[in-house]
């Protein structure tokens, strides 16, 4: 956290269109698969056809027998890398096969066609092995991980929750599940690689779909054994990434082993929609038991949130989704838990707000079941029970304002129509209304710096400024936000400064992930254009430039700080059909200082959509038979379409948070995605009268017989 | 098996010569460097690939390009009428930010001006009511224009699958261009 | 995707005859679920014979009122037929329910017709499937199934056929006009579709090089309603869980005929003739309706994962014929 001085605001806080806009609307932006390259190949992965067990042999005669084909990379002969700690990025180095669809080999090509057509012609041989895959919460070999993402505490328990359990007037008992959950970004995880020069010099240049160029470059420079400098990832424009992109994945890896055997020419990957499914991460399924005890004012005394998960038995991911319930409500005796099962299955990962978005669905959902319990209004039972310090580490808010959120869009939503559940009826449909809050932590990753130079036209006049710094714009509108916050701390006009980001050449920036990446690159921004300006004054000449970055804070901090906001759904079900329609939605952000309120509002409400997703459609049907994903594209994984989208709205409460950031800012990537699927569940309950407590929320479970 | 053909994309002639496997949409981003139409599932699912194939909105990620000589062929880089502007659907999606990462975005917009002109030339919807009861065979039917409510964008949209979610302003893109 | 030749066809005649004569060669047209098949690897032809060019392409009127719908019609130009949408308002409304615009644009009537199902094992060539790959099993009866056959499935095939316009056709009494090497033959499209039985790699009664050229549609009895009723996991751009096309012709308060498909519970289109039967006089209301869902769907046989169709498709059945009787609900 740091306590640098408030920018003032002059471009932060107006709505300049995307500078990135013409290019998108066009489709001349390029992505990774655009970049224009002499004489690209084309790399076709093989994935294993069991689950577990050793490939034994392959044979390649046949592929490479047909024209076209350069390469065909195998377990056997691949090249080696020199660090296969982490199971997920050893592509190649091993025969084992540790999950179905893991890369147990790659064809390359002159074309895709031929590519494609070659690695059908590949003969794989396989051991198979028995294999585990069933997630389930009563499994015995469930164990306790170290720590749940990032480093949060696995457990906690305070206070005594079994005895004000058994005392209280009011409790809920309900057991909540959550499926296996894919990212799903329209654009495929594509890497393009070029490896060139001489064997003890050689040059990598990755362009890279990805959240965080410097990451991919730190990643992959210490798998190959490569000096960081000799590593350049390019990745200006990102077509989404909601967490999958946040880290690299295997297919980073097969592309640039795929590039050393083809030196010298640019190898292009792209997984396709189906592979996805098995190599990007996914958001792992969750099984989560919440208790609730509640005096007879609705005064929670108990907090229990235990959560069963998995994890792939080759690397843990360990995901925090009970973390919120610790400092969500006021309780004296709270006590939250996670416990994997470590199976045969694809490597789980970041998903938009990975923890606080399953988690905060059962919390929500059990709330709404207390309010019902307690006879209590849900929106005043979360008023009853706000906090006024966070329960968890007893430190003051730096800006807490859920309730302020909660009754502005009551206020706004018409949240006293709501009817008693089960009781509104127009024509074949029932009608209802639900509520849930939503919370995310205000993260900040220092180690981020910035380049400032004032750049000069072709006469060499100056000419605005550069600002430099590898941060990522994966439609989180970092192009235009990034560049107003930079407007303002060079106190220069929007159009003067010329941001350049998407690339390691550029100075080192941290992921955009956590919804971190304004409030931590903005740091740095604001803090080389300070140093700049200490620098070079205010008249400086072309060519004049500084470099650096924010110290990280010293010392703890002093504040709890998150974002908050209040989400409501209004949700129609077919009384012939089940079918559910979400009529409208409204969230209700505290969230900081919003830089950009145009694009801040899309990304609201595209979090609120993803979580009105989440309620009604995703899930990645496993099959423990076969051992993967089965309904592994668009057109049987769900996501909304134009038509499920109706009126959903987003608006926040202006507020600066001066403890967060020079520019009082907190993020807003993930938030609107929490809370937003309790929303439209206890809409439903509303509606019908029948509560779901498996999403997604499916026409077949509201089905009357 | 290649076979050599021309398609004129984006109002320019282009001679290829293509695998007769190669779709329309691998021969315009790795044979033509056309990388308006996105590849987003391959497979018919999403929309990203749209392009208007001789006037009409078409998935060029399932059409085979050796079935198309001599067709016309445009793409969102293509759709303005003169180089350098911005088509109205363009320029309401910026006014509207009808979208975040944009990946989808080409396919939205070359979908939304196929399907703009399908209503107009008086193609009906799922959700376009046939006059006097739907349902009932012995209505009339509504010529002319389709009005475009926001339920009838939204059905003729539904093919492009947008991640970020940004249907709201699609969709009050689309409508303040179809009210033109 | 192995290589292939391309030729356009010239006229129909050589088009069967190309076709039958070559047995790895098959007919494209609109390629919207072809193309995707070869790119998964479930279809392999070595030569393609473009019937999109080939004069198939009307909609015409038949002397009794008819239709003749041209096979390379395309759905979205059918679907916005006038005569078609004035005369079956369930045939333009199950077109429009399919797949999307863009789709809608390539798709042909006859190629609809013969798309494939979409269950997820058979469009996975890494996995069992004898549809695919007879004798190499069926992956779906102990795996995912939700959208998978509960009427006319057998132990080696559950997969339901995925076309909303066949279910239409089916209760419009379509015929279908196919051109072999023998001529033409018109096929009723009751006798078009099979149940898998112990062949589910064949999804028709079509022989390999048999062209479909036409569906034609008697004229519907008079005072006909009709209609499409979809149920989907989302309002647009997917599958169906279940759906329901129905022509009623009422009679001073009782059915006086009903003709009745269900999609999504079976191999092909499900013409409900037990529904139908069970309809013919009764008093229009909802426990008519139900009683006649019922009466045809007591002989699902459903799995665990799919149990559900039968309410759904009852339900459904139910609501379309309330909305074409006009009569106001009363549960």
């Amino acid at each position: 956290m740091t306590t640098a001085k408030p920018l003032d605001v002059r471009s932060v806080g107006t709505s300049p269109e995307r500078l990135d806009g013409p290019v998108k609307v066009t489709g001349t932006a390029p992505y990774a698969w655009e970049h224009p390259l002499r004489a690209p190949v084309f790399v076709q992965p093989l994935q294993a056809a069991v689950v577990r067990g050793r490939v034994t042999a392959m044979d390649a005669r046949e592929a490479l027998a047909l024209d076209g084909v350069l390469a065909v990379l195998t377990p056997f002969d691949a090249p080696r890398i020199v660090d296969t700690g982490d199971a997920e990025m050893a592509v190649l180095q091993s025969d084992e096969v540790a999950f179905r669809g893991q890369f147990v080999g790659a064809v390359v090509a002159q074309t895709p066609e031929v590519a494609r057509q070659a690695a059908d012609l590949v003969d794989v041989e396989y051991e198979v092995w028995p294999h585990d895959t069933e997630f389930s919460a009563d499994r015995p070999d469930l164990y306790r991980p170290e720590a749940v993402n990032p480093t949060y505490d696995t457990d906690t328990d305070d206070g005594d929750v079994d005895a004000a359990l058994a005392a209280a007037p009011f409790t809920v008992d309900a057991t909540y599940s959550t499926p296996m959950e894919h990212n799903n970004p329209m654009e495929p995880h594509t890497c393009v690689a070029l490896w060139e020069g001489p064997d003890d010099e050689p040059q990598l240049t990755l362009y890279d779909s990805t959240q965080g160029a410097h990451a991919v470059r730190t990643t992959l420079a210490g798998l190959f054994g490569l000096p960081g400098d000799r590593v350049r990832v390019i990745s200006p424009h990102v077509g989404g990434g909601f967490g999958s992109k946040g880290m690299p994945h295997a297919h980073n890896v097969l592309a640039v082993l795929a590039a050393r055997v083809c030196a010298g020419r640019p190898v292009k990957l792209a997984l396709t929609r189906q592979q996805m499914f098995s190599l990007a991460g996914y958001r792992t399924p969750t099984v989560q038991r919440l208790r609730l005890g509640a005096d007879t004012r609705g005064r929670l005394t108990a907090v229990c949130h235990d959560v069963v998960e998995q994890t792939s038995r080759i690397k843990e991911f360990a995901e925090q989704t009970a973390v919120a319930t610790r400092m969500m409500y006021a309780s004296d005796n709270r006590r939250t838990s996670h416990r994997l099962a470590a199976l045969d299955v694809p490597v789980p990962s970041w998903m938009r707000a990975p923890g606080e978005a399953p988690g905060m669905y059962a919390g929500e959902c059990a709330m709404d079941e207390l309010a019902h319990a307690c006879g209590i209004d849900p929106v005043e039972l979360r008023a009853i029970n706000d906090p006024e310090s966070d329960p968890e580490t007893g430190r003051p808010w730096s800006g807490r304002h859920l309730v302020r959120c909660l009754r502005a869009g009551a206020e706004r939503f018409g949240w006293d129509r709501r009817p008693e559940p089960g009781t509104r009826r127009e024509g074949h449909w029932l009608a209802g209304m639900g509520v849930a809050s939503s919370t995310y932590p205000g993260y900040y990753f220092p180690g981020s710096v910035a380049e400032i130079e004032r750049r000069a036209d072709v006469g060499g006049r100056a000419d605005g400024y550069a600002v430099r710094i590898g941060a990522a714009d994966l439609g989180t509108g970092t192009w235009t936000a990034l560049s107003q916050i930079a407007a303002d701390a060079l106190d220069c006009p929007f159009d003067e400064v010329h941001l350049e980001i998407g690339d390691t050449a550029f100075p080192s920036a941290t992921v955009a992930g956590g919804s971190s990446g304004l409030n931590s690159w903005g740091s740095a921004v604001v803090s080389a254009a300070r140093a700049f300006r200490d620098e070079h004054g205010w008249e400086p000449a072309p060519g004049a430039r500084t470099r650096t970055g924010v110290e990280s804070a010293d010392g703890g901090p002093d504040y709890a700080v998150h974002s908050f906001g209040a989400q409501f759904a209004e949700v129609r079900v077919n009384t012939d059909t089940g079918e559910v329609r979400v009529p409208r939605m409204l969230g209700v952000f505290s969230a900081g200082r919003i830089v950009n309120p145009r694009t801040a509002r899309s990304q609201f409400i595209g979090g609120m959509v993803m979580g009105l997703s989440m309620a009604l459609f995703e899930e990645s049907v496993f099959d423990n038979g076969t051992g993967h994903v089965v309904n592994h594209d668009f057109a049987q994984y769900h996501v909304p379409s134009c038509s499920d989208v109706l009126d959903i709205d987003a608006t926040w409460l202006d507020e600066p948070d001066m403890q967060a950031n020079p520019m009082g800012s907190k993020g807003i990537g993930e938030i609107g995605i929490v809370g937003s699927a309790a929303a439209v569940a206890n809409a439903v309950f509303n509606a019908t009268g029948i509560r779901v407590r498996d999403l997604p929320v499916t026409p077949d479970k509201l089905l009357r017989l | 098996m290649e076979s050599h053909l021309t398609l004129r994309v984006d109002g320019e002639a282009r001679s290829l010569t293509v695998d007769t496997r190669t779709t329309l949409l691998d021969a315009l981003r790795d044979r033509l460097s056309v990388t308006s139409p996105k590849k987003g599932c391959d497979h018919g699912q999403c929309g990203a690939c749209t392009v208007l194939l001789d006037g009409r909105r078409v998935l060029s990620c399932l059409i085979l390009a050796v079935a198309h000589d001599g067709a016309q062929v445009t793409t969102a880089a293509g759709l303005a009428p003169e180089d350098g502007e911005l088509h109205p659907l363009q320029r309401a999606f910026l006014d509207h930010d009808g979208f975040q990462c944009g990946y989808c975005t080409p396919g939205q917009i070359c979908s939304a001006a196929g399907m703009l002109d399908e209503a107009s030339a008086g193609h009906p919807s799922l959700v376009t009511p046939v006059a006097d009861g739907d349902g009932r065979s012995d209505g009339h039917v509504r010529r002319g224009p389709a009005a475009l409510g926001d339920d009838e964008i939204r059905e003729r949209m539904s093919g492009n699958l947008c991640r970020c979610g940004a249907y709201v302003n699609i969709v009050a893109a689309i409508r303040e261009v179809s009210a033109q | 995707m192995i290589p292939f030749d391309y030729a356009p066809a010239s006229d129909t005649d050589s088009a069967v005859a190309t076709v039958t004569a070559r047995p790895g060669a098959a007919f494209l047209g609109g390629g919207t679920n072809l193309v995707d098949h070869m790119k998964l690897g479930i279809a392999s032809p070595d030569l393609l014979v473009d019937v999109t060019r080939l004069p198939l392409d009307a909609v015409e009127e038949l002397p009794d009122g008819g239709l003749r719908i041209g096979a390379t019609v395309r759905n979205s130009d059918l679907a916005a037929n006038p005569l078609l949408r004035s005369r079956y308002p369930l045939l333009s409304h199950a077109l429009l329910a399919g797949a999307s615009g863009q789709l809608r644009n390539a798709a042909t009537t006859a190629g609809n017709l013969l798309q494939r199902t979409r269950c997820s094992y058979f469009q996975d060539v890494t996995t069992p499937c004898n549809k695919r790959e007879p004798g190499s099993g069926c992956a779906a009866i102990g795996g995912w199934n939700r959208y998978h056959a509960v009427l006319g499935a057998s132990e080696h095939c559950i997969a339901v056929h995925p076309s909303d316009m066949a279910v239409a056709m089916s209760a419009a009494d379509a015929v279908v006009t196919v051109l072999g090497e023998e001529g033409e033959r018109r096929v009723p499209l009751g006798e078009f579709y099979r149940l898998p039985g112990d062949t589910p790699q064949y999804d028709t009664n079509l022989a390999h090089g048999e062209l479909i050229t036409s569906v034609e549609l008697p004229p519907l009895p008079a005072g006909a309603r009709s209609g499409y009723r979809k149920v989907r996991d989302r309002a647009s751009f997917a599958f169906a869980l279940v759906s329901a096309a129905a022509v009623l012709v009422t009679d001073g308060g009782h059915v006086r005929e009903a003709r009745i498909a269900f999609g999504g519970l079976a191999h092909k289109p499900w013409r409900a003739t037990h529904a139908e039967e069970a309809l013919r006089g009764a008093v229009l209301g909802e426990e008519a309706f139900r009683l006649a869902a019922d009466a045809e769907l007591r002989y699902g046989q459903p799995l665990p994962g799919n149990a559900f169709k039968i309410p759904m498709a009852r339900n459904a059945l139910a609501a379309l014929l309330r909305e074409l009787a006009f009569v106001e609900e009363r549960r």
